[in-house]
């Protein structure tokens, strides 16, 4: 049986692929005239390839279960890629450039200054509460006074077509492996595609990331050493950990390798004895980085490693304390950031947020907990998290009581409509709810990778994208606006 | 190279020959005892003591029968060195470093840790040890194979092989040991005993696949003297001790700051030399052997104190 689109129904929610039943958008016509050409073996064939595929080429993700504890499992990936014109990704991408140097802009405010909490536009004790503000950092201005270097933003389409920013990571943000596996995917599946749409290569991203990482090296030679410290093999994350430092050549390192001598400088532990490290992209969080400065009880951790950072003797990305705009309180805040320090407008908005610690937001969250997703402030990986629609009378009275003890903790916004993209269900084409973590290099210059991630909730109905609950995700293509 | 990563390889080297080995012993052993008349026959029991195993045994089993013994041996999970136990090790190691092996290395180890997991069961059979162990020193040489072949020879091979040559050294002398605990006097004093002998001893060779090559070159008629000068001080069989040693010699010669290490080795090729095998009687040969694995235990921690982390 061919595949059949007639009855492909998105409901209320726009389509990135499809306008309506059976009628492709302009940029995808080729895409569907090559599914509607295709019948369901056909289709289930190429998926299979995919995933063996995925499974020779190693890619994997780590997750927690009950029943057999910490697991590797295929990483899963469905093939029909997520079209963007180039067009519309152009005002993304500037969108995303100006947010970031806003928020950097920020955070190097945060610890010097303060100017923004002096002119009234951002609440004091917002920052009072922080828990990812470090005073040991206070007074430091790493190179190029940049914090974040490495940004993780998520994007969601609404059923109006309007594009907003969910959330901005800027702790450890990953993803971006999957985004440069998911292409070589593709390109064994779909290689008839590529002749029609050259979608717009993403492999240069190690090579900006060591670029990047490289710029920020205190010394100034001609091959700094730059290592990727990860937590070791049980993180979720520890697969793109390894195939970051072996993309870009450099040393994938963990705590114990590591140390501070006494010219407060950081060595490796090599069989040809200590070796200066220049710049460290670290994977671990700051409370785990450096138990002299930090979490005492960290294993994973360099002791010293802080110091060595505010002797200027080593770069690191991101700078500790970086995270404390990685806050969905202070999301809130951030078209107001951007005004104050860029005096522009933002290019990509927010969804609208209830900030739980001013009283009258916080009575309209709690009299619609039943419409709102409620959000803890500093929990990442979609934990923590109250989506009202879905939710049990028992769930919804706990997070009152939740709000209620710590409203500075929560924000809600509404339930977004977020779009959806053809995914393969069975052995047709189904709507799935996707997102997109583009990622963002900030060092002398700031560059975007080309699309990002597509998150999709593998799901009917999901709107859950993460891979740890059961998402799966996308080849993300960027392509010349249709016309030529 | 960093010292974590030397260190892993270095692991992973010992714990892949350990399996095969460990396969080469239990094979030896069975065919020992069956050749062997009944009341005459060494039984089951050397192989702990052999292996410095002791401990671990008796925890878990009262009696060495054959039973237990073999399954200690093959898949205990509680035997850190059984031949399930170092190529879950095996694995385990590699798969933090899974950069440095090459891919398809990866892959054939993992092939070879799910054989010996899937399969333990039947290797636990008298009729399916056999094929069991072979399945296993098959899938070691093939990894051996590929290693050999397709991998980098940097700071990471050498390494590896040093791992590899120094638990095979130790193997060779284990394999050793068992003809040095059985209860066959040593000499001519029994006219049937020679023939039961030199079955024996050509159970050892073969059980080192050193049995063709050992009558090519050294001479046709099996006897004590000349093969344990073979598995002692040959240079050019791999698997014998001298050889084993001249390959650590060899990579430790590629790395850095590699001083320390030589000499401890020189001192252990100067003692091994002087050996005259012709005075090594049943308790002398075991007291030798016993002094060589001291000697390769203290070249490891020569070894791991230059190259290897700092434990706490």
């Amino acid at each position: 049986m061919p595949i059949d689109l007639t009855e492909y129904d998105p409901g209320r929610f726009y389509d990135e692929t499809l306008s309506g039943k059976n009628r492709a958008r302009s940029y995808s016509k080729e895409l569907i005239r090559l599914f509607r050409k295709m019948d369901e073996e056909e289709l289930t064939a190429r998926q299979a390839a995919a995933d063996l595929a995925i499974k020779e080429m190693g890619i994997t993700f780590r997750v927690y279960t009950e029943e057999e504890g910490t697991i590797d499992r295929n990483w899963p990936f469905d093939i029909v890629p997520r079209i963007i014109p180039k067009s519309e990704w152009d005002s993304i991408e500037a969108g995303l450039i100006q947010r970031v140097k806003a928020l950097n802009l920020f955070i190097n405010d945060l610890y010097h200054d303060q100017q923004i909490i002096k002119d009234g536009v951002f609440p004091k004790e917002v920052l009072a509460d922080s828990k990812n503000f470090r005073p040991q950092c206070v007074g430091i201005t790493p190179p190029s006074g940049v914090w974040a270097h490495i940004c993780g933003s998520d994007l969601v389409r609404d059923a109006d077509g309007t594009v907003y920013v969910l959330e901005d990571n800027l702790r450890v943000p990953s993803g971006v492996s999957y985004m440069l596996e998911n292409r070589q995917v593709t390109k064994r599946v779909f290689p008839e595609l590529f002749e029609t749409y050259a979608p717009l290569p993403v492999d240069d991203y190690p090579t900006q990331l060591h670029d990047m990482l490289t710029s920020i090296s205190p010394r100034k030679i001609k091959r700094p050493e730059v290592v990727v410290l990860t937590p070791g093999i049980y993180n979720s994350a520890y697969f793109e950990h390894a195939y970051l430092a072996h993309q870009m050549g450099a040393e994938l390192v963990q705590g114990s390798d590591l140390f501070v001598d006494s010219d407060d400088c950081i060595y490796m532990r090599t069989v040809a004895g200590p070796q200066r490290v220049d710049v460290i992209y670290r994977r671990i969080d700051d409370e785990f980085m450096d138990p002299e400065a930090f979490n005492k009880d960290s294993m994973l951790g360099v002791p010293g490693l802080l110091r060595a950072w505010k002797a200027g003797n080593v770069g690191l990305a991101n700078a500790p304390g970086a995270g404390v705009a990685d806050d969905k309180v202070v999301y809130a805040f951030v078209p107001d950031i951007i005004r104050y320090y860029l005096n522009e407008e933002p290019g990509i908005p927010n969804v609208p947020t209830y900030r739980c610690m001013y009283k009258e937001e916080r009575e309209f969250v709690l009299a619609n907990l039943e419409k709102l997703v409620i959000k803890p402030a500093n929990e990442s990986g979609g934990y923590g998290m109250l989506i009202g629609p879905n939710s049990t009378k028992a769930e919804r009275d706990e997070f009152e009581r939740l709000i209620k003890r710590n409203p500075r903790n929560y924000i809600a916004q509404p339930t977004l409509g977020i779009s959806t993209v053809p995914t393969i269900a069975g052995n047709n084409l189904e709507p799935r709810h996707v997102d997109l973590r583009p990622f963002i290099l900030s060092g002398k210059r700031t560059t975007v990778t080309t699309g990002g991630l597509t998150r999709v909730a593998l799901r009917k109905g999901s709107l859950v994208v993460n891979s740890s609950q059961g998402g799966g995700s996308k080849d993300t293509w960027i392509v010349p606006d249709t016309g030529n | 190279m960093l010292s974590r990563v030397a260190e892993t390889i270095y692991w992973a080297g010992r714990y892949m020959e350990r399996a095969e080995n460990t396969a080469r012993l239990v094979r030896v052993n069975s065919h020992l005892v069956l050749d062997s008349p009944k009341g005459i026959s060494p039984g089951w029991e050397p192989l702990i003591w052999i292996t410095g195993l002791e401990q671990e045994y008796f925890q878990t089993y009262k009696e060495t029968t054959e039973r237990n013994v073999v399954k200690f041996l093959i898949s205990d999970p509680h035997n850190p060195s059984s031949i399930l136990s170092t190529l879950v090790n095996a694995r385990e190691n590699c798969r933090t470093i899974r950069e440095i092996l090459p891919r398809t290395a990866w892959e054939k180890l993992n092939e070879l840790y799910l054989f010996a997991r899937e399969e333990a069961q039947s290797g636990l059979t008298k009729k399916g040890r056999d094929d069991y162990l072979d399945g296993i020193i098959t899938g070691s040489q093939q990894l051996n194979g590929l290693l050999a072949t397709i991998m980098y020879r940097d700071e990471g091979w050498h390494f590896l092989r040093i791992g590899r040559s120094l638990e095979r050294a130790d193997m060779t002398t284990r394999i050793l040991d068992v003809r040095s605990t059985d209860l066959l006097p040593d000499a001519d004093e029994l006219f049937e005993s020679r023939s039961l002998e030199s079955v024996q001893w050509i159970g050892i060779l073969k059980s080192l696949s050193a049995y063709s090559i050992y009558r090519r070159k050294i001479q046709v008629r099996v006897s004590r003297v000349p093969i344990l000068e073979f598995l002692f001080h040959d240079t050019l069989f791999p698997r014998a001790f001298a050889h084993c040693i001249s390959s650590v010699e060899e990579s430790v010669g590629m790395l850095p700051h590699n001083a320390v290490p030589l000499k401890s080795l020189r001192r252990l090729e100067v003692k091994l030399r002087r050996k005259n095998m012709d005075a090594l009687k049943q308790d002398e040969l075991h007291q030798f052997i016993d002094e060589l694995q001291l000697s390769i235990l203290r070249f490891h921690g020569v070894l791991a104190k230059q190259y290897f982390l700092p434990h706490q």
